[in-house]
């Protein structure tokens, strides 16, 4: 058979056109519906908080050193008691007035609240510098429901993130955490660390994303700790922060902390 | 040629040497991996084929879905939903690490670093 080249053309062009279209007919062919979701009891939230009321933590502290919140937190994800200061892993902490509102404290506030601890943990703010700073995306904000998130995964133990904390809400793992953890103690549905990475408060997303509420909120027992969506009007967090004059650490910085203090 | 009297033992010797590795082992094939499969559940979360050259690329992928996406349910080919965890779903059924996992894995010579930070289950051995 005689081909000229307009022939030859035109056969030529149909092919290139018939071999672009094969990778949307193959990506259609793949398309059984979805083959994984999201768990169906998962809290729903666009931006959660927390609000700590210290007068009930106060109160129960008084009654009896409570610390259910810590050990709750600490227990639920395996984060190790390192006694060394330099080293000490933590999520959840006690800090004195004048460090957790450096600028805001003076001599005159009342004795109650100078010397009193106040709860600390990550702020998960809206505008985290952590997530800037992080070069791999190993702490990333969730675009669902604002949670600061850690993928340990991903984590190359740079620390820039625990430069661009200003709450001091990281810890770096200087060695393998397992040994300071008590063999009976460990959470067996929770992993650890690993020597080299960054680690902190996630609001527990691993619950949340099961239907369930922090470890620290359901932990204790003063219900000091109100957990919920800040961006819905009608969400407990919302109804206390209507009602109360509440404080977050460091506004100044503009990094729009998430967890509210009421005192 | 200069030097034949220590040239050729060298050479022998050298290729003696090299090929130790070889000769030593003729004959001897190692014994193939024997992982302990389950007997609660019949079925994975996805075909054997697919789950024997391919787990590592699902539990990436996994990882990448729970973690960076909030998704925690895996719909299998046979639409059985199983959570996707590695500490909380396949270490249920393969519910020992030495007897499944190290099987394959010892033969392979590889070393997952997934049990850095994950716990495997308690050994009743």
């Amino acid at each position: 058979m005689e081909k000229d080249r307009r022939e030859f053309l035109k056969i030529g062009g149909i092919s290139v056109l018939g071999l672009s279209a094969l990778p949307v007919f193959q990506a259609l062919a793949q398309q059984q519906g979805p083959r994984y979701k999201p768990d169906p009891n998962a809290l729903q939230g666009a931006q959660w908080a927390m609000v700590v009321d210290m007068e009930k933590c106060w109160e129960e502290q008084e009654k009896r050193q409570c610390k259910d919140c810590i050990l709750a937190c600490h227990k639920t994800h395996n984060v190790p008691d390192i006694p060394d200061p330099k080293r000490e892993i933590k999520w959840i902490w006690l800090e004195e007035y004048k460090h957790a509102f450096p600028d805001q404290a003076h001599e005159y506030a009342p004795q109650k609240v100078k010397e009193s601890p106040f709860m600390l943990l990550c702020n998960h703010c809206t505008n985290p510098p952590c997530v800037r700073v992080c070069p791999t995306k190993a702490t990333f904000k969730r675009a669902q429901d604002g949670i600061v998130m850690m993928d340990f995964h991903r984590c190359i133990g740079c620390r820039y993130c625990m430069a661009g904390c200003p709450y001091g809400a990281r810890s770096f793992n200087w060695g393998d955490p397992r040994p300071y953890l008590k063999t009976e103690e460990i959470n067996m549905t929770y992993p650890t660390r690993r020597k080299g990475v960054v680690e902190k408060c996630t609001f527990c997303y691993e619950r949340i994303d099961e239907g369930l509420q922090p470890a620290c909120v359901e932990a204790c027992k003063a219900k000091a700790l109100i957990f919920g969506d800040v961006t819905d009007p009608n969400s407990e967090v919302r109804k206390i922060l209507s009602d109360h004059y509440s404080l977050r650490r460091k506004v100044e910085l503009g990094t729009g902390p998430n967890v509210y203090y009421l005192i | 040629m200069y030097d034949a009297k220590k040239i050729v033992p060298g050479i022998l010797i050298f290729v003696v040497l090299f090929t130790f590795p070889l000769w030593s082992n003729l004959g001897k094939a190692a014994p193939a991996p024997k992982p302990e499969l389950p007997t609660t559940e019949k079925v994975c979360v996805m075909d054997t084929a697919y789950m024997k050259t391919e787990h590592m690329v699902l539990l990436n992928q996994w990882r990448d879905l729970v973690v960076r996406d909030a998704n925690r349910l895996w719909v299998g080919p046979d639409g059985r939903e199983h959570f996707m965890s590695l500490q909380n779903s396949c270490m249920k059924c393969h519910s020992s690490k030495v007897k499944f996992c190290d099987q394959c894995h010892t033969y392979a010579g590889v070393t997952p670093y997934c049990w850095q930070c994950h716990i495997e289950p308690k050994e009743n051995m």
